[in-house]
């Protein structure tokens, strides 16, 4: 590394005064790294604690003193194969832990409340002839268990209803929060009049159960955006940062200002957007806009963020963007999708719309009906807080909860991270699927098409002579070998790499470097879009056709999904003959080359103005309105930060499959809730008369819940269970088929 | 039935001393690394290293 790494941004200080970092692990294969790690960097002086997460793939340096050298415990794990990625904790990761945390101090309360209180409500029930003096001791004892447990645990559901209330809304938590608190009203005045049956067992053991299914959701959700950030770090946004006096720092993007100066070499992803200022270099910008072709950048033009340097040393002056730029439309356009995008309600808000009205107006008749008929007022209101007690959404609020975690769950074991909470169900609901063509349908780095026509001996030599540049069409060459040991070359800027093999010099790079310009002429007129990267040693030669290729499950993924009875289109960014011949190869009939990013959010529109619901995957900049405004959105891990942000799901490596198998799962999912809903609702048309009708003992209401619960859940779990997606999928196999044939 | 008198409260302060074991365990931590708390456990790191 030519520069050194401004870590010190990001050094955060704990309560106990101690300086702490976080950083993700990059090499961390199995959990005797963990040992590996802490032991190897225990004897640097001045360090207080290392900590590794094996969970998060994280470690936690704190340190007390200026003694401790930071960079000294980098360069040491670096040496022992790991690499590290400082980052700075987002704000919503915090606040997402700190929340995980209080669920679980709240479920803990009401669970030591439920089993104490259940403790000496058995010994009521199984008491026969307990005496009324011991009854009451037994009472009393719960209500002062279950009143401060319930108004600590119950706070989560307390807050959401009062804010539901406050917006004139109803939400689940309204029903539940109204039935908790009856119930321990109730109880509390049943107890005083010494009455035969008090309901604080049921109250705390239905704080229990829902507790318990919020914290699986939150411990879901956080671990996937634990996973999400760390990919985030890993493919570190560093940038070199040109200081005063001309110097170079290497910074977290997040440090970066507008105004700042920054530098980027041939190789390298550009870390902002910005204007250039000096330099001038071929920029691959597929990542911004689709299109292929390489540009021509001088000092001047405008550069995005994730466009990939080809062949020069360029700074840039960082966002000093005009108002006119490609990236304010984007955003513009991003604004108005987001707003459109808030409108989908979700399956258990739907239930819970029509439910909560019925649950209180239930309540209220079943009282209004005993009074008619005669009953004391009393009795009129146990019946009816019977009811809503029974009737409290206990399986109706775990039914869909579950199920979210246990699929979640499986998506994350096949590479699939969610972004948003809903989007299972939007998944499940979509009928067609629109692609974006470089990088999602293609693969994201250009491959060597032709190695097949090149002798093993001549590829490997060529292999490690790439290893030795950062030229992107080199690093496609050396992909071929990537175990290849990198020899000692030396690389001139814009030619290639050369070096000294068996006494004669090795070449890699332009065919003017390599002298190769007449092979080239003999091959022919090429696609316009194949890159040439030309090899000599001595009288050995060859020529690498680089070109962009498609994911190497394109075509088998293509024909399960509209085996699925999907209609596929592609828009893309890319000119209209590079999207024929993707589309031609893929057998899509329905595709849009030359869209604008605007153009792209207007085919999107039109198709749900046709009453359609539309998947889109893609991960260009230019996509990124289009997966805002889309129904529902993926995008794959290398896509740019602000695709990934607007997409629903991220997937990671370089298969298409994951969609396929996302789609079965989603669909699946929704399928069990939908099953979890009617079980619930099957248990209320079974329990609501027998509360309605006054014979609901605290028994057989604790007993149902609990066992109402325990149904959905266990059916939750057929989520993850591999044997029900297969019948739910197609079933039928593709045979793999090599890329199309040039 | 005097004997409740003792044993209610007794069984009450056994569920007690767990809740604060473990409210003491998760604000000290112990829960923010289920993972790596399972492999933990197998490591030799008190056994001294011959130098």
């Amino acid at each position: 590394m030519t520069a050194d790494f401004d870590y010190h941004s990001l050094v955060t200080k704990t309560d106990s005064g101690l300086s702490r970092l976080d950083a993700a692990i990059e090499g961390m294969t199995c959990a005797a790294c963990i040992g590996e790690i802490e032991r190897g960097l225990r004897d640097l002086p001045g360090l207080g604690s290392a900590r590794v997460n094996y969970t998060n793939r994280r470690l936690a340096l704190e340190w007390r003193d200026e003694t401790f050298d930071l960079s000294a415990a980098f360069s040491r794990l670096r040496r022992m194969g790991y690499e590290l990625h400082p980052f700075e904790l987002a704000d919503s990761e915090r606040t997402e832990t700190e929340t995980m945390r209080f669920l679980l101090r709240c479920l803990a309360i009401a669970g030591f409340a439920a089993m104490n209180i259940m403790l000496l409500s058995v010994g009521v029930w199984v008491g026969g002839d307990i005496d009324p003096e011991t009854r009451d001791l037994f009472h009393g004892v719960s209500a002062l268990i279950a009143l401060p447990a319930a108004a600590f645990a119950g706070q989560p559901f307390f807050r959401s209803a009062f804010a539901a209330l406050r917006a004139g809304r109803l939400n689940m938590d309204v029903p539940i929060s109204l039935g908790v608190m009856l119930a321990l009203i109730m109880s509390v005045y049943e107890t005083v009049t010494h009455a035969e049956h008090a309901y604080f067992d049921s109250a705390t053991m239905l704080l229990t159960f829902l507790l318990l299914g919020r914290f699986l959701d939150h411990a879901m959700r956080r671990k996937t955006r634990a996973v999400a950030a760390n990919l985030a770090a890993l493919r570190a946004p560093l940038a070199s940062r040109v200081m005063d006096d001309g110097g170079e720092t290497r910074v977290p993007v997040a440090q970066i200002k507008p105004g700042d100066l920054v530098l980027s070499r041939p190789g390298e992803r550009l870390p902002v957007d910005g204007v250039i200022v000096s330099g001038a270099a071929l920029l691959d910008d597929s990542l911004i806009t689709g299109e292929t072709a390489r540009r021509p950048a001088q000092i001047g033009d405008s550069v995005y963020a994730g466009s990939l340097n080809f062949d020069g040393v360029l700074t840039i002056r960082v966002g000093a963007a005009n108002g006119a730029t490609l990236l304010d439309d984007i955003e513009k356009l991003l604004d108005k999708a987001a707003n459109a995008r808030s409108r989908y309600i979700r399956l258990a808000d739907r239930v819970s719309r029509l439910y909560a009205p019925m649950v209180h107006l239930a309540a209220l008749s079943t009282a209004l009906f005993w009074i008619v008929r005669g009953a004391s007022f009393h009795d009129a209101l146990i019946a009816a807080i019977c009811v809503l007690i029974i009737t409290c959404p206990c399986a109706l609020a775990l039914a869909v909860p579950a199920v979210q975690v246990v699929a979640s769950g499986a998506l994350f074991r096949a590479g699939v991270l969610l972004n948003s909470a809903d989007a299972i169900e939007r998944l499940a609901e979509a009928d067609t699927i629109v692609f974006d063509k470089t990088g999602t349908l293609t693969a994201p780095a250009p491959r060597v098409v032709n190695a097949d026509s090149i002798s093993p001996e001549t590829l490997a030599l060529a292999a490690q002579l790439a290893q030795a540049s950062r030229h992107p069409l080199a690093r496609a060459v050396a992909a071929l070998s990537p175990e290849a040991a990198a020899i000692d070359a030396r690389e001139q800027q814009g030619l290639g790499v050369s070096a000294m093999v068996d006494g004669i010099e090795a070449r890699l790079g332009s065919t003017v470097f390599c002298e190769m310009t007449r092979q080239v002429e003999a091959l022919g007129v090429l696609e316009p879009d194949v890159s040439l990267v030309a090899f000599r040693h001595g009288d050995r030669q060859a020529l690498f056709q680089i070109r962009q290729i498609l994911r190497s499950d394109a075509l088998e993924t293509i024909n399960a999904l509209k085996a699925l009875g999907f209609a596929i289109e592609i828009l893309s960014g890319d000119r209209p003959e590079a999207v024929e011949k993707i589309a031609v190869a893929l057998g899509i009939a329905d595709w849009r080359g030359g869209l604008s990013p605007s153009e792209k959010v207007a085919r999107l529109d039109a198709l749900r103005e046709a009453d359609r619901k539309t998947l889109m995957i893609g991960d260009g900049l230019n996509d990124a309105p289009a997966l805002a405004s889309a129904y529902v959105s993926i995008s794959p891990i290398d896509a740019a930060h602000i695709a990934q942000a607007a997409a629903d799901a991220v997937f990671l490596g370089e298969r298409l499959q994951p969609i396929a198998v996302t789609i079965n799962l989603a669909r699946c999912a929704r399928a069990l809730m939908r099953q979890n809903l009617g079980l619930s609702v099957i248990y209320n048309i079974f329990a609501v008369p027998l509360a309605m009708a006054g014979w609901l003992t605290p028994l057989i209401a604790a007993a149902a819940m609990s066992g109402s619960s325990l149904l959905v859940t266990l059916n939750a779990l057929r989520a993850g269970d591999g044997s029900l997606q297969k019948t739910m999928s197609s079933g039928k196999t593709y045979a793999f088929q090599p890329e199309p044939a040039e | 039935m005097t004997v409740l008198l003792f044993l209610v409260p007794l069984a009450l302060l056994l569920g007690l001393i767990a809740l604060v074991a473990f409210m003491w365990s998760l604000r000290s931590g112990q829960f923010d690394d289920l993972d790596g708390a399972a492999h933990r456990v197998l490591m030799d790191d008190d056994v001294e290293e011959d130098s």
